[in-house]
């Protein structure tokens, strides 16, 4: 319980220094890990071997897809990372947290329409009411002040919810599980209620450039630049918070003996509603950022649920380094199941799932706790 | 897993306590074999509506949340999985039989129907195989993955699920058409859920079930005395994964379809809805909690008041996540925790209950009284 939210990118005291040791120990094992090993080593020489090939076949497509990979990572990190703080801190699985995403997507296409669509001619206007999310410029405040509004009203829901429905069950972690489900059953249908089933997207603002080249491949400016710097500025404000900051050690010292903290004056629940703040908030920021890379649309809450339970199993729960390293690997893997399960004439992409599963298997067989995981 | 601890005190209470002649096991038992009868002999009095719509379905829903709350009562794992099941079960019989699309090596519906619980059951073997090590909540959350996982799989491969889904499938000759009579499938749906619920008590009494309540208290103890923890959970996964292959069998019976959307998050939710209205902690609440949730997709929509876009008859998952949102705040222990805490209590005000409560019956059974007699 204790090192979870602090294990910054350099890994928690012993995390990454033991990576072999099961966390259970298990009666036997000694011989069957060997070849648990050899056989992963494998998988992973014919993985690498089969990349190198086919990047060597097209390196500037490699590239491309890298960056593509690395560009989903960080979207991946920026919504995980809100979901196993909250965890980290607090031992809620927020199973609303793929709906706090949606939600701060779709309330940031919500503003940009609203507040200034009317800037680019009044015929956007009937267009997007169809339904397509119309044409329209809009320059870099008119993105940039709808992230904002959107993303501290996610901010601000993120505090009612653990205020109303978690606050005064805490330490019952499937029941808080069951609530946040049920609420993002109600706020799934009410999304599509509201905003429809089609998808749709913001606007990036149009001074962005469409791309930047690198050597001789092509990657989305918005994707690469605004989706990766936001991940790293994140990444590193949120160790430096936890870190460095009076703040972070409250709360770090709160997982730890909330009583105690309680006891020496400090209101924890303060501190607590504070952590839901901005994991809710980095949910919603998430949600603006694929809803202006992706699209928005239901079923996407589903996804980044997923995407975030996943990246969290792999990187282990309540770990930020784990959820960065969860996130690459998730991310890496997506892109390149996409592009390079083609063999011969066999084109296998829609198995990449498999592989993704594949991929929460091996990783759960060798640290069923995740990367950096520990005992609760 | 400290879900309902007050649910489970009343259940600790009212289970050690006479309940007239008979224990409270005994009143259980005599609840199901009345149920039982009622639903098989009032069968011909039953609208059709009513037997296809409402029975049939409930019995195929609550056989799935039965498998979960199986898990959940005697090995302590809540798990998201078993919609990931039915649908490998589902799925695999709809490639197997003879389908719209005509499959020309169609094999004969009961011969499939043995195959698609071969690969459901493997398939829960290799999940319990992988989740064994964990617990808890770590548990449910990578049960949900899978599930998820398992519908994305099926979404992309339309090689295996058809674009549209897979239609019209070949039925036993047993169930016959029942679009156009539904009795035989109601029958069979019924034969089949008593079946495996008695297989289920019977497990549960076992020394592998009484092991696996073992380990679902005490697991470091359990370990020490030389039990296999991640050899019993993975084998409990993959009972409850058997049990799961089989409503996975009788709803695309019942459907005569599956689509990958039949088997998204939704239905996974709404597998766990109908668990915990049923309570978590007695498998016969999953008929219960199927029952009520059936009725609720029925006529809901004609009671739902309609507020603007936010609540109506087209809004049914808002109602049902409200409702579940109820259950889970106010009684943990769903319907048929709320019905016996009221039992408990009105018994408690006319005869001073306490008295009897100190005759301990062990019970029948080692059910899932384990979790709170300590």
């Amino acid at each position: 319980m204790s090192e979870t939210v602090h294990s910054g990118p350099g890994g928690g005291p012993g995390a990454a220094g033991a990576p072999s040791a099961p966390a259970q120990p298990e009666p036997g094992g000694g011989v069957r890990w060997n070849a648990t090993r050899i056989a992963l080593v494998a998988i992973a020489v014919v993985v690498v071997v089969w990349i190198a090939i086919k990047a060597a076949d097209n390196f500037s497509q490699f590239i491309t897809v890298t960056l593509n990979g690395l560009s989903l990572s960080a979207l991946y990190f920026v919504v995980a990372s809100g979901f196993t703080l909250i965890f980290g801190l607090m031992r809620v699985v927020n199973m609303a947290h793929g709906t706090l995403y949606l939600f701060g997507g779709y309330l940031a296409l919500n503003f940009q329409q609203k507040l200034f669509q009317d800037d680019s001619g009044g015929l956007n206007l009937s267009l997007s009411a169809g339904g397509g999310g119309g044409g329209g410029e809009y320059n870099l405040i008119e993105w940039i002040i709808p992230l904002a509004m959107a993303v501290i009203i996610i901010g601000i829901l993120g505090i009612a919810i653990q205020q109303l429905f978690l606050r005064w069950n805490q330490g019952q972690d499937l029941r808080q599980a069951l609530i946040t489900i049920a609420i993002s059953v109600v706020a799934a249908d009410q999304m599509l209620a509201a905003y429809g089933g089609i998808a749709k997207d913001i606007k990036a603002p149009s001074s962005f450039p469409e791309s930047v080249h690198i050597g001789s491949s092509t990657v989305g400016f918005f994707r690469l630049v605004i989706v990766v710097g936001s991940a790293l500025v994140i990444g590193l404000g949120l160790w430096l918070l936890f870190r460095k900051t009076r703040y972070g050690k409250i709360v770090r010292a709160g997982v730890d003996d909330r009583d105690m903290v309680s006891a020496l004056g400090i209101n924890v629940q303060l501190v607590f509603a504070g952590a839901f703040f901005i994991g809710a908030l980095l949910a919603g920021y998430g949600g603006v950022l694929g809803g202006t890379m992706l699209s928005l649309q239901p079923g996407e809450d589903t996804a980044f649920l997923l995407n975030s339970l996943i990246v969290v199993i792999i990187g282990g729960m309540g770990s930020l380094g784990g959820a960065a390293i969860g996130a690459i690997a998730l991310g890496l893997v997506d892109a390149y199941a996409d592009v390079y399960l083609i063999f011969g004439d066999h084109d296998l992409t829609n198995y990449s799932i498999l592989l993704t599963f594949a991929l929460l298997v091996i990783v759960l067989a060798v640290r069923p706790l995740g990367l950096f995981g520990r005992p609760a | 897993m400290s879900l309902a601890p007050e649910a489970a005190t009343v259940e600790a209470e009212a289970r050690t306590a006479y309940h007239g002649v008979l224990t409270r096991n005994g009143w259980i038992s005599l609840g199901v074999v009345v149920g039982v009868a009622i639903l098989a002999a009032f069968a011909p009095f039953i609208s059709e509506f009513w037997l296809s719509q409402i029975l049939t379905k409930a019995l195929w829903l609550g056989l799935a949340a039965a498998s979960l709350i199986f898990l959940s009562a005697y090995a302590g794992m809540v798990s998201l999985g078993q919609v990931a099941v039915y649908g490998i079960a589902g799925m695999t019989y709809a490639n197997l039989v003879a389908a719209d699309g005509g499959n020309p090596a169609a094999w004969s519906p009961w011969l499939a129907v043995i195959g698609a619980i071969v690969a459901a059951t493997a398939a829960g073997f290799l999940f319990g195989f992988i989740a064994s090590r964990s617990e808890g909540i770590y548990f449910l959350m990578l049960t949900l993955a899978f599930s998820v996982l398992v519908y994305y799989f099926f979404s992309q491969v339309t090689q295996l699920s058809g674009f549209g889904g897979v239609n019209n499938l070949d039925l036993p000759g047993l169930v016959g058409d029942p679009g156009a009579d539904p009795e035989p499938l109601y029958f069979t749906s019924l034969a089949v859920c008593v079946g495996l619920y008695l297989v289920m008590r019977y497990v549960a009494r076992t020394p592998f079930g009484l092991a696996m309540q073992g380990l679902r208290d005490e697991p470091a103890r359990m370990r020490a005395l030389g039990f296999n923890v991640r050899l019993h959970r993975t084998l409990a996964f993959t009972f409850a994964a058997f049990i799961a292959a089989f409503a996975g069998i009788l709803a695309v019976w019942y459907n005569r379809r599956i689509s990958p959307g039949s088997i998204n998050l939704g239905q996974t939710i709404d597998i766990l809805i109908i668990a915990v209205i049923g309570g978590l902690y007695r498998i016969e609440g999953a008929w219960v909690g199927a029952l009520a949730f059936a009725l609720l997709d029925n006529y809901s929509r004609e009671w739902t008041p309609e507020i603007g876009n936010i609540l109506g008859p087209e809004r049914f998952n808002t109602l049902l996540g409200i409702i579940f949102l109820i259950i889970v705040l106010v009684s943990p222990g769903g319907l048929v925790g709320a019905w016996e805490s009221m039992v408990e209590r009105l018994r408690r005000r006319n005869g001073g209950g306490g008295a009897p409560r100190t005759t301990t019956t062990p019970g029948p059974e080692g059910g899932p009284a384990a979790t709170t007699v300590k």
